[in-house]
């Protein structure tokens, strides 16, 4: 009974964690809060490993179904399923929780419980959006999760904080009631279904497909985010805690993309295809626009910020290229980014929590006082600057052969990043790790310790991994993405 | 076909070697860190020796060892090995000078506190290096070809806490990223066009492409191959610092000096070399191509080889030979002379691996002391340093019997028979060049070591040759480097040593008359000595012998007479104030633009808090109407239903 309800024990097993954690977790004992935290979310991710294991690769159907009455009187459904498109997704998320925990392990001093419990349910719910296959579902989950990110930003922030999280539920809320609205006009066109499965079966004509793409668009580009959405993403980063951070790049950016493939791309084809010009164009604007912009930053959380702008507009791009390396591609540009921009946010982290400075001015020679933290600062870098033989490599490389097919052009613009990334990224390694010791600060700074090293050698053990075998993350995905791709290229009308 | 686990023991026994010394080097120690990078390397070298006699007896490789990554429309990409002729001569030279140098750096770095991170490093570089010759595929050799890069970049900045050398690093890395932004292009085209990046598949598909065009600008149609083949090339460039990318080698000394005698010198540098040697199947179909790499690479061995006149470091000297070097490798790789390339890159990897060797021995006698200046009448208290230098010295001027002799010669004579558009220009080029290497490298020898000593006191007491570990890799490298001329031109350049592995067209080199004219090494080295080349460079040496034995005062005169030129030189062509100007400054400069005005002023000012402050605005005005007045309101609600009735009125 449990194969059939494994999506939804991905969902609520960590929102439940969460919910003990917030009834039993008391600030005066730290330790048992932790443990309870940490063991929700090890559950968390236990649950979904056998969805991986039980996959079958050569379908590209919905897997591991669910479905159950919600809302009879609109013909509301408790729809659940994975595909080789969002399987990853859930995988990554539930798993990144478990790293989130350990990084808050002792560093989060005040309303612990209520942090780690905010981290339990917002995994949850974003289980929810990967596999929802009903609309209003994918909408309920979509919306609620900002309500935990919200309040990280906002309670555990920085100085900024209420500026950021105001602009960052904002900036969000804004497009997703356009979404909204597109999905009621769909219910009506789908003969009064919210399946989003039907929706991608409805014909519409172009007219119309391009006004439910502009909707979705809205939706999805701020959560991506594309340029010129994209200035509540670096704010956020800032005043988010660490943890906040980690999330916010490695799994919330993804829901943007995940969206244009769920929604855009078999609901809209030929808008998709009508507007892909616009979407290329945001993209490379992002590559090189938000690359240079990366370059000149002094604090390097808002670095990594726009690095990750830069790095998603490959994503945006393989997906604007309607071609099976495009797509692929950018699927996995994505599970790499969550691995390298979570380790990013660490190595942040990990630094800020002894200097309580992000500015990259206040860092210099810190490889003098803390050699393994510099040597996995060096590896994470370079994934960064997709170095090959790290999972940074393989989305860029991919996404760029496939522009090569569509349009030189494309491609060598798409490109510099080999150039820009490496950039901004290594010109920070030279500021922050490199050189004499600059302060008494960084002489007085104190080597990993062992939960530190722990989380960062799985992440730098994915990296590797993925970067020297990533045949075993592509493998799941080809049967759905052939499948989207037809769908994509059959005219509607 | 499976693969034998021999070849997998070439580049995997560096690698576990590299993994022991770097992530145990703490409590493996010194001694055992150095130990198995050694043994590593060594195996490597040994095994490399049995698979280049297996290969010789007629069983080359191609296979899978296993699959990297598949895509939904069936494209896979692979890990796999090519072993050939051409394979086998590279994992012969990156594993013997490879271990040459793992062995002078016991010496070396023997106080330095990085001694097992160093040993982690060379040993990392071998396998890439490896990994990048053995490929048979396109993404393998992107992965090495990267894969040496970051290795080059964590040696030249292994003094992670001087300036120069974390400024050297990043420039070198950045730099080759240019090249590899065209490489990685070059790539996608062959992916989008033949469907595969397998060398075998793609090699075999060409000449079915060599038709075929491509609109890139406007309605001009540009030849496939050759937009391949330059974007190919351009990767090259990077790696192997041809001009305008050039610039990070002479900073890439920052390094401690085995890592420029392995990385800078002898192996990394070469792979453009070898990579283009390696798709001679592309480059032979595009005579454009070809004729863009001969220019340039005759302006790198022409202008580069006059760099080398002014430096007074010992190293820049051999770094700029080195750069002027690699342009004669290119040229002949213009010339369509592959397997003169191929020779050349193969004797220069020798002598040039020794000449820096030499240099290193020197410094570490003179407490690191690289100014040639503080040098001289070193010979005496260092013989065999001073020997084996002049051996390499020999070796690199092209005098007979030495190795350089004999690949320089026959790149030459290559370069004289090609017809393409640039060729007077790099036959002009070379032949000046052979002069002016001359000249510059008895400068060096004859500062350094002969007329009398010029160094501090201090020194001059110290002085001493070097130990065992670092004369024993001289004393063996001066061997090829004596040797491999003669013992190879004959197989490698006249006879068909590279069988399948490097595809000649026919009549696009002189290779084949050079075969036919071909008498001996004898005949060669006496027709080599009646004919330009030989004697220009013995007229390099001997105004060098005057110029720095006799009338010392000489050369400065000169610097002032022709003081335009020496400036010219003094400033690298002006090369890297340019790049620093319009590409490092000019892109910060863009990028602070675009946040300052694009993201803050635009985008945040106007669009988010535009739309907030418009909406609070608004609010404000509205606010004013709840006063809190009764009367307020009452005269609200009066207004409002006189307003009302007169509309209704009025429609009535």
């Amino acid at each position: 009974m449990t194969a059939n309800h494994l999506l939804s024990l991905s969902i609520w097993v960590p929102i439940l964690a969460g919910v003990l954690v917030l009834a039993l977790g008391r600030d005066s004992q730290p330790g048992g809060t932790r443990v309870l935290a940490l063991v929700g979310a090890v559950l968390g991710f236990l649950v979904t490993v056998p969805l991986y294991t039980g996959f079958v690769n050569s379908s590209p159907a919905m897997q591991f179904e669910e479905l159950a009455r919600w809302i009879p009187a609109f013909n509301i459904t408790y729809h659940l399923g994975v595909d080789g498109i969002s399987l990853w997704f859930v995988l990554l998320n539930s798993f990144m929780t478990i790293l989130v925990v350990v990084a808050g392990w002792i560093v989060i001093e005040k309303r612990q419980a209520q942090y780690m419990a905010a981290f339990l349910i917002m995994s949850g719910l974003i289980n929810g959006v990967f596999v929802s296959l009903d609309a209003i579902l994918f909408y309920v989950f979509f919306e609620a999760m900002l309500i935990p990110m919200y309040l990280i930003i906002g309670v555990w922030g920085g100085p900024r904080r209420v500026y950021a999280s105001i602009k960052f539920f904002l900036y969000t809320l804004l497009g997703s009631l356009l979404m909204l609205a597109a999905f009621i006009y769909l219910y009506f066109e789908a003969g009064g279904s919210f399946d989003i499965l039907k929706f991608q079966a409805v014909a519409l004509p172009l007219s119309v497909q391009i006004l439910i793409f502009v909707a979705f668009f809205m939706s999805f580009a701020v959560k991506v985010p594309m340029w010129p959405v994209h200035t509540w993403l670096p704010d956020a980063h800032v005043e988010a805690p660490t943890g906040g951070s980690v999330i916010l790049a490695a799994i919330t950016l993804k829901i943007g993309a995940y969206g244009f493939l769920r929604f855009n791309l078999p609901i809209t084809p030929d808008a998709s295809h009508a507007l892909s010009g616009i979407m290329i164009t945001l993209s490379l604007i992002a590559v090189v626009y938000i690359g240079l912009v990366a370059l000149v930053q002094q604090d390097m959380k808002k670095l990594v910020a726009y690095s990750s702008i830069s790095h998603m507009g490959f994503v945006t791009l393989g997906i604007f290229m309607f071609n099976p390396l495009g797509l692929e591609g950018s699927l996995l540009q994505m599970i790499s980014h969550g691995f390298v921009s979570g380790a990013m946010f660490l190595c942040i982290g990990v630094l800020y929590d002894r200097m309580h400075t992000r500015q990259i001015a206040d860092y210099g020679g810190v490889a003098n006082t803390m050699p393994k933290f510099a040597a996995f600062m060096m590896l994470f870098a370079m994934a960064n600057a997709g170095l090959p033989g790290t999972s940074g490599f393989i989305g860029e490389f991919i996404v760029t052969l496939s522009a090569v097919q569509v349009n030189f052009w494309y491609a060598a613009l798409a490109a510099t990043t080999l150039i820009l990334g490496a950039a901004y990224t290594l010109w920070m390694v030279k500021r922050v790790v490199f050189g004499e010791v600059t302060n008494a600060h960084v002489a007085a700074l104190k080597d990993i310790t062992s939960r530190e090293f722990l989380f960062l050698i799985i992440l730098a053990l994915l990296v590797l991994g993925m970067g020297l075998y990533p045949k075993l993350f592509s493998e799941p995905m080809h049967a759905s993405v052939l499948q989207l791709l037809e769908q994509a290229s059959t005219p509607k009308f | 076909m499976s693969v034998p686990s021999l070849y997998l023991l070439v580049p995997l026994a560096p690698l576990v070697g590299a993994l022991l010394a770097g992530l145990f080097g703490k409590s493996l120690g010194k001694a055992g860190s150095h130990t198995v990078t050694i043994l590593g390397v060594a195996i490597s070298f040994v095994t490399s020796l049995w698979i280049a006699q297996d290969v010789f007896a007629g069983h080359s490789f191609n296979g899978t060892v296993y699959q990297w990554l598949t895509m939904g429309d069936s494209s896979v990409f692979v890990v796999g090995f090519l072993i050939d002729p051409l394979t086998v001569t590279m994992m012969l030279v990156v594993t013997f000078v490879s271990l040459m140098v793992h062995i002078y750096t016991i010496g070396y770095m023997h106080d330095d506190a990085g001694y097992q991170r160093f040993f982690s490093y060379i040993s990392l570089f071998t396998f890439s290096m490896l990994m990048l010759v053995m490929a048979n595929n396109f993404v393998q050799l992107f992965f090495g070809w990267e894969a040496v890069g970051l290795v080059s970049y964590l040696l030249i900045g292994f003094w992670f806490t001087r300036p120069t050398a974390i400024y050297a690093n990043l420039k070198a890395f950045l730099v080759n990223r240019v090249g590899d932004l065209g490489f990685l292009l070059g790539i996608g085209l062959i992916q989008a066009h033949f469907g595969s990046l397998d060398y075998a598949t793609v090699f075999q598909q060409a000449p079915d492409f060599a038709q075929d065009t491509l609109n890139l600008w406007g309605g001009t149609p540009l030849s496939l191959i050759t937009v391949i083949c330059v974007m190919l090339f351009i990767g090259a460039m990077g790696k192997s610092a041809q001009m305008p990318l050039h610039v990070w080698l002479p900073d890439s000394m920052e390094g401690p000096t085995p890592i420029s005698a392995l990385i800078h010198a002898a192996t990394m540098v070469t792979a453009g070399i070898f990579m283009v040697s390696r798709m001679s199947p592309l480059f032979e179909l595009s005579p454009t191509a070809r004729s863009i790499i001969l220019v340039i690479g005759a302006c790198t061995a022409l202008f580069m080889a006059f760099m080398g006149l002014i430096q007074n470091d010992i190293k820049r000297v051999v770094a700029y030979s080195t750069l002027s070097q690699l342009g004669y490798m290119t040229v002949a790789l213009g010339a369509s002379a592959y397997p003169i390339a191929i020779f050349h890159l193969g004797t220069h990897a020798f002598f040039k691996a020794l000449l820096f060797l030499g240099a290193g021995s020197v410094i570490h006698a003179m407490h690191h002391e690289q100014d040639m200046r503080k040098m001289g009448g070193l010979r005496r208290y260092m013989p065999i340093t001073y020997v084996t230098a002049l051996i390499g010295s020999l070796a690199l001027a092209g005098i007979p019997p030495f190795a350089g002799f004999f690949s320089k010669d026959a790149i030459i004579e290559a370069v004289r028979a090609s017809d393409l558009p640039g060729a007077g220009f790099a036959s002009f080029a070379v032949l000046v060049g052979v002069f002016v290497t001359a000249f510059y490298s008895f400068r060096m020898l004859f500062m350094t070591f002969h007329g009398k000593p010029r160094m501090d006191h201090h020194t001059l007491e110290h002085l001493h040759e070097s130990p065992l570990v670092i004369t024993l890799p001289l004393i063996l490298l001066a061997i090829p480097s004596v040797v491999t001329g003669w013992l190879f031109i004959g197989p490698m350049v006249m006879g068909d040593y590279f069988g399948d592995a490097i595809t000649l067209l026919p009549g696009t080199s002189a290779i084949p008359e050079m075969r036919e004219s071909w008498h001996g090494v004898g005949q060669f080295i006496s027709m080599g000595v009646q004919s330009l080349p030989f004697w220009l460079a013995i007229s390099g040496i001997a105004l060098a012998a005057l110029f720095y034995l006799k009338w010392t005062e000489i050369p400065a005169r000169i610097a002032r007479e022709a003081s335009p030129f020496y400036t010219l030189l003094d400033n690298k062509y002006y090369f890297d104030r340019f790049n620093e100007i319009f590409f490092a400054a000019g892109s910060r400069c863009l990028g602070s633009g675009l946040w300052k005005v694009g993201d803050m002023v635009m985008i945040d000012g106007w669009v988010v808090n535009g739309a907030a402050n418009l909406v609070g605005r608004f609010s404000e005005r509205l606010r004013r109407v709840q006063t809190g007045y009764i009367y307020h309101y009452a005269f609200g609600m009066i207004f409002g239903v006189f307003f009302l009735m007169s509309l209704w009125f009025i429609k009535a």
